[in-house]
């Protein structure tokens, strides 16, 4: 009896102490997650610009978004865009880099130095220093093209080239799938490469039935995480737009969002469109909620129980 | 000197490679040769944009219209000049403030969380730890509506950087991942082996499993930093009313708005708000690249 009473005593203290080391983020889950959560799908219904109480209006944000807010369909457009052109080039490329760093032999260290510095690139200044060196009339990238005689593109001014010049800017930044591979790439067990290598496998064949399948979940990881940054991709787009637009920034400036043509438009920057330049907070709402549906998606194949590639474990 | 010099060698030169050897070692050399100039190439994409930013950082402001890559007059007046641009200084104040209080708090408060995810068995811990990545998959923009009218309408503290200060007070998901990622490479016995001694949780957490997490802590740390650093849009949503409480992310694309045309300055700011990531880069490699590591696939 007496020791079923302290053992049931001995749960609560263990169950207390549990609840104490976890305190900072449930209380932060709550505050910050939880309940904005539930406020955003109540002010999808709402007509709501932040000065007058809001008002129920059913599904008319909902209408609004989806048929008549010109930007909706081109901002998700050039999101599937980044989702599959752009997260497919970083991943091979990051994949090429890591298999290189992995042959250097000679200032591995310096080299691999180098491929990584841009990654730490603050996303604002990259994207300051990409709009300069693309810049259609001034920019070194295209005095060099011009004067080797290859038609220098509009990049950031130029609808048809302002996606492939934030891809250029993304790959510029690779250095951490470069890390991840590398670290992947040496992990592969060496004696089946040699295996491989008595059976006369030629250099393709050693890549395609040795290394693929070992760092495949590293691919797969790199290709989630890559769909889910392209769809939160928000401050290099919106600065490149602004500083090719030459837009000033300050109070009052009206910024059409996207430029050129909304071909850099994305979907986080129709939250802040509608919500705090047309102060039209439901509708914004809304699009938040179309973001949130995407993310968990992405998300839950990130951790399927079974295969899934951040494993809770134990 | 000499004498060991002339002293005659003895003949250890095997004998002549065979036609085969020769042609595997010429091969293998080709191959160094070819991975190198791949190699070189690479370095050239990937450093090139950061000489020319220099560069052009250094140019007169007539030249930094022209198409000129190198500047006839080194003009490091240009880094004064960006200095003395109203509001430069209270930028880098408030991205300290904002980048060095933050990574205290996030420090402090997903420690426990992260230790308890780690170490703690309880029921609802992988439900937990779920959540947790859900978080850090979540884009800002999904709750960003009502945070704003929470901390402007009700709280008044819009033009303040205390709306993206405050909830780094609750633990932040990202590290609390990559700390929980690294507790789990701490072999357990430590943990008992504390127990049996009579430690406490608190104690065993202090005493025993911190100093051998300073290189997780370190990288939280650091990654925390650089988010502050690099925060745009927190910024754009809370301070953009209020240019005293801007950051120098924020502040920087400003800038350009400013100085119209002056793409010398704008470039200097630039390097200005570049420079510090790769001094400190340089100074915490390990850390770094530890992060990226454990943020992977390791379960």
């Amino acid at each position: 009896m007496a020791t079923t009473h302290t053992l049931r005593a001995k749960h609560r203290r263990s169950r207390l102490r549990t609840l104490a080391f976890l305190s900072p983020w449930l209380i932060g889950f709550t505050v910050f997650f939880a309940y904005p959560m539930i406020s955003t799908v109540y002010f999808s219904f709402m007509h709501y610009d932040g000065f007058k109480p809001p008002t129920w209006v059913g599904t008319k944000n909902w209408k609004y978004v989806f048929e008549s807010y010109p930007f909706f369909w081109p901002a998700l457009r050039n999101t599937l865009w980044l989702v599959v052109i752009m997260v497919t080039l970083r991943v091979l490329f990051g994949l090429g880099i890591g298999m290189l760093i992995t042959k250097i032999k000679t200032g591995t260290g310096v080299f691999r130095t180098l491929f990584y510095l841009p990654y730490l690139a603050p996303p604002v200044a990259a994207t300051m220093a990409f709009t300069f060196l693309l810049n259609p009339g001034t920019g070194p990238v295209n005095s060099i093209l011009e004067k080797a005689g290859i038609p220098a593109p509009g990049w950031f001014n130029d609808p048809s080239w302002s996606k492939p010049a934030l891809t250029l800017m993304f790959l510029w930044g690779v250095g951490d799938l470069m890390v991840i591979f590398m670290a992947a790439l040496l992990d592969v067990p060496k004696d089946q490469y040699e295996a491989a290598e008595l059976d006369g496998a030629s250099a393709w064949q050693r890549f395609r039935f040795v290394t693929l399948p070992n760092i495949s979940p590293i691919i797969m990881f790199a290709v989630v995480t890559g769909v889910i940054a392209a769809m939160q991709c928000y401050t290099q787009p919106l600065v490149a737009g602004k500083v090719a637009s030459g837009v000033i920034q300050g109070a009052g400036t009206m910024f059409q969002p996207g430029y050129p043509e909304h071909s850099t438009l994305t979907l986080p920057q129709l939250v802040y469109n509608l919500g705090f330049q047309r102060f039209d907070y439901g509708s914004a709402c809304v699009v938040a909620l179309v973001l949130f549906a995407l993310s968990m998606a992405f998300t839950a194949l990130l951790m399927r129980r079974r295969g899934g590639l951040i494993q809770a474990g134990d | 000197m000499a004498q060991v010099l002339e002293r005659p060698v003895e003949s250890k030169t095997p004998a002549a490679p065979t036609p085969a050897e020769r042609t595997a070692r010429r091969k293998a050399l080709l191959r160094w040769i070819a991975v190198h100039s791949l190699g070189i190439a690479a370095a050239l994409f990937f450093t090139l944009p950061f000489v020319f930013v220099f560069l052009t950082s250094l140019m007169s402001d007539s030249q930094a219209l022209s198409r000129d890559l190198i500047p006839h007059t080194w003009e490091w007046s240009n880094y004064r000049k960006v200095f003395d641009t109203p509001g430069f200084l209270t930028w880098w104040k408030n991205t300290l403030i904002y980048a060095g209080l933050g990574t205290v708090l996030v420090v402090v408060s997903s420690v426990p969380v992260a230790y308890a995810l780690a170490k703690f068995r309880f029921r609802g811990r992988n439900l937990t730890l779920m959540l947790v990545i859900s978080m850090m998959m979540l884009p800002p923009q999904v709750v960003v509506i009502p945070m704003y009218l929470f901390w402007a309408k009700q709280l008044d503290l819009s033009g303040t950087l205390w709306p993206m200060i405050i909830p780094l007070a609750f633990g932040d998901a990202f590290s609390i991942f990559l700390l929980r990622q690294f507790l789990m490479t701490i072999p357990n016995e430590y943990v008992d082996a504390a127990k049996v001694d009579g430690c406490g949780d608190l104690r065993t957490l202090l005493k025993i499993i911190l100093p051998m997490a300073k290189p997780g802590i370190a990288a939280i740390a650091l990654f925390q930093f650089f988010n502050a650093w690099n925060d745009y849009f927190g910024p754009q949503i809370y301070a953009s009313e209020n240019p005293g409480a801007w950051t120098l992310s924020y502040g920087l694309e400003s800038f350009k708005g400013a100085h119209h045309t002056d793409w010398n300055l704008t470039m200097a700011a630039t390097v200005l708000v570049l420079a510090p990531v790769i001094l400190v880069f340089f100074f915490a490699q390990k850390a770094f690249v530890e992060g990226v590591t454990l943020t992977g696939v390791k379960g």
